[in-house]
């Protein structure tokens, strides 16, 4: 078995792997790093959106051995122990977040926006969003926390 | 007068933990040892099982477990009784659970879904609600595809003397909508963990929404419990239709339920989807299992909204007053009885909407189609009729030449006005409800309108 030997929020790992696991797998299921979900395994509901080296990816859809020798950012590692980053404060406040099982990759998708984008327009937040499902919250409310925190960060 | 917390956003309880990724659902949680659990499912939609051979995946290295219908205690549950865990020989639906697998990895578990094999005498569905309700359709349930309620192919609820009405009327005014089904599609998918504990317990970790009503009813379907418990006399309707039923025997000492945290709802985790079994292999195995739906099953086979075909047929008079209003509402139930039953109710009780019609007979009818049961969704049993409904009240004074907004008010309910079960209405609010809404939405009502309140008696 390949040998995956990557950093997961700034932790070293070493991990065999078959080569059809994907990165989703060996996030949850070796590391127990859970907050990127499951939501359809198949690429379309951004549930399990990560960074692999600052990049936003679907890692259910992303083989674990392309992340090799690589950085991976989940939602735990964005903001220090202890800390809120902005999103996850205004996500707290604007109430973006119902039943909080579409919030990781939501939070990771803004993130991308705003570390490329940081004062996006209400268009430019729902292009960033849409690969992301939520159905919940009817999406209002999520825009709503990602300007507030574009707001805050300026 | 001021409030501490209407009108003020509040944080949301679980909020801190849902923006960190603290939050554990229950695929989050990981027991050493678990098995995964797959189903082997059924790939037509209805039809008789000739055979079924699973010796070969009971075989297979990193099988610990294949069930059939004969691992399950009970296997009968739901309101009706009617709903096997695993199908023992009459397939209604396409994807009804058949055999069950628990595997040392998911690899595996389907590599062992694989090797069962089936003989199957495939027979004709019927998906069509109006197509089943004919006298010579392939019949989904043994008793026919109409549910009885008593002596009635439908439920009922009358008040006043419809046909009177009709009489008295000046038009009548009748049509026919349709609502679809509809998926729920929350993000979190079915899965369950079940845990096997000291002394033959074992704790059951659901996303389900309605833990104590499927405590009871897993209860049942594993009979824990006395060993006489499938000779007695109440087994058979043992069901959790009766909670006296199973309670003597069915062993709810040895079974821990925890619901949740659920990753949306909606109303599609009200029923089993992944417990019972999840519940028996973990039993058969001692080992805990762990069942994740994946989004194709869950999508195809999970539960749904039922669709409905409801009819209205109204008798207005020249001035607005409806004084004769009969509804027949027909729901698609899927293959089995479930929550369908009482649905009929909820609606028939919905479905004339905030208005108040003296002489009112409503039909809610139930019929079975090869689809997978129909279930809970927000709104459950009332948001069809109520499209319907307000779909009605816009074509009818569209057709008498009335403005909608005007005739809602002519007939909407007042304080004292009876619903059609005889329920008097104390507080209704429904005329000063559209005066809210107008102003909001910028419509500027008539005088006579804008003066109206619910306590009036009606002209
Ligand atoms: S789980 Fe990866 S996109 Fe849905
Ligand atoms: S908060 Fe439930 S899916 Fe978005």
């Amino acid at each position: 078995m390949p040998i995956l030997n990557f950093r997961v929020n700034g932790k070293r790992y070493e991990v065999a792997v078959e080569p059809t696991t994907t990165l989703l797998e060996v996030l949850r299921e070796k590391l127990m790093i859970t907050s990127p979900k499951m939501g359809c395994n198949t690429g379309d509901c951004g549930t399990c959106s990560v960074f692999l080296d600052g990049k936003l990816i679907r890692s259910c859809i992303t083989a674990a051995m392309v992340a090799n020798q690589k950085e991976v950012t989940t939602l735990e590692g964005i903001a220090p122990h202890g800390e809120f980053d902005p999103l996850q404060q205004a996500f707290l406040e604007n109430h973006g977040t119902q039943c909080g099982f579409c919030t990781p990759g939501m939070i990771m998708a803004a993130k991308a926006l705003l570390n490329e984008n940081p004062k996006p327009t209400k268009q430019e937040i729902k292009e960033a969003l849409s690969g992301n499902l939520c159905r919940c919250t009817g999406y209002k409310k999520i825009v709503e926390s990602v300007q507030a925190a574009a707001t805050q960060k300026n | 007068m001021t409030f501490q917390t209407v009108g003020k956003r509040k944080p949301k309880y679980e909020g801190i933990a849902h923006v960190t990724g603290e939050t554990q659902f229950v695929d989050d949680m990981f027991v050493p040892r678990t098995l995964t659990v797959k189903a082997f499912r059924s790939p037509v939609h209805k039809g008789r099982i000739l055979k079924l051979d699973t010796s070969r995946a009971e075989q297979m290295d990193g099988v610990a477990s294949v069930i059939t219908y004969k691992d399950v205690p009970a296997n009968a549950y739901g309101f009706g009784a009617d709903q096997p865990v695993l199908v023992q020989t009459d397939i209604r639906y396409k994807g009804e659970p058949i055999a069950a697998v628990a595997a040392e990895d998911e690899a595996t578990a389907y590599k062992a879904l694989d090797a069962i094999t089936i003989d199957i005498e495939e027979q004709e569905p019927v998906f069509d609600v109006l197509k089943a309700m004919e006298p010579d359709a392939p019949q989904v349930v043994p008793g026919g595809n109409i549910m009885m309620f008593d002596d009635r192919p439908y439920n009922l609820a009358t008040m006043g003397d419809v046909e009177a009405g009709f009489k008295e009327a000046d038009h009548i005014i009748e049509e026919t909508y349709f609502f679809p089904d509809q998926e729920h599609t929350a993000m979190e998918t079915q899965v369950s963990l079940v845990v096997p504990e000291a002394a033959g317990r074992i704790t059951v970790y659901s996303v389900c929404q309605d833990r104590s009503m499927l405590l009871g009813m897993l209860a049942g379907i594993l009979q824990l419990g006395s060993k006489d418990a499938l000779k007695c006399e109440c087994a058979s309707e043992w069901a959790g239709r009766t909670r006296s039923a199973w309670r003597h025997h069915a062993g709810l000492n040895r079974l821990k339920m925890q619901a949740g945290p659920v990753g949306g709802g909606f109303g599609g985790k009200n029923e089993f989807h992944a417990d019972p079994i999840t519940a028996i292999l973990a039993l058969k195995t001692g080992r805990p299992c762990k069942w994740r739906w994946t989004r194709e099953e869950e999508i195809l086979y999970s539960t749904h909204r039922e669709a409905m075909h409801i009819t209205y047929k109204d008798g207005v008079k020249n001035d607005g007053r409806i004084v004769a209003r009969y509804i027949k509402t027909i729901r698609d139930s899927g293959a089995y009885v479930g929550f369908n039953g009482y649905a009929t109710g909820k609606t028939n009780y919905f479905a004339n909407g905030p208005y108040y019609v003296p002489n009112l007979r409503v039909e809610g009818a139930a019929v079975f189609t090869n689809k997978p049961v129909s279930s809970t969704m927000r709104g459950f049993a009332v948001a069809p009729v109520t499209f319907a409904v307000e779909a009605q009240m816009y074509k009818i004074a569209k057709t008498i030449g009335m403005d909608p907004l005007e005739f809602r008010f002519k007939n909407a309910m007042r304080r004292g006005d009876k619903l059609v079960n005889q329920q008097v209405m104390h507080d209704t609010s429904i005329i000063e409800v559209m005066q809210t809404l107008a102003k909001k939405a910028g419509v500027q009502l008539p005088d006579h309108l804008s003066k109206m309140t619910s306590y009036d008696r009606r002209a």
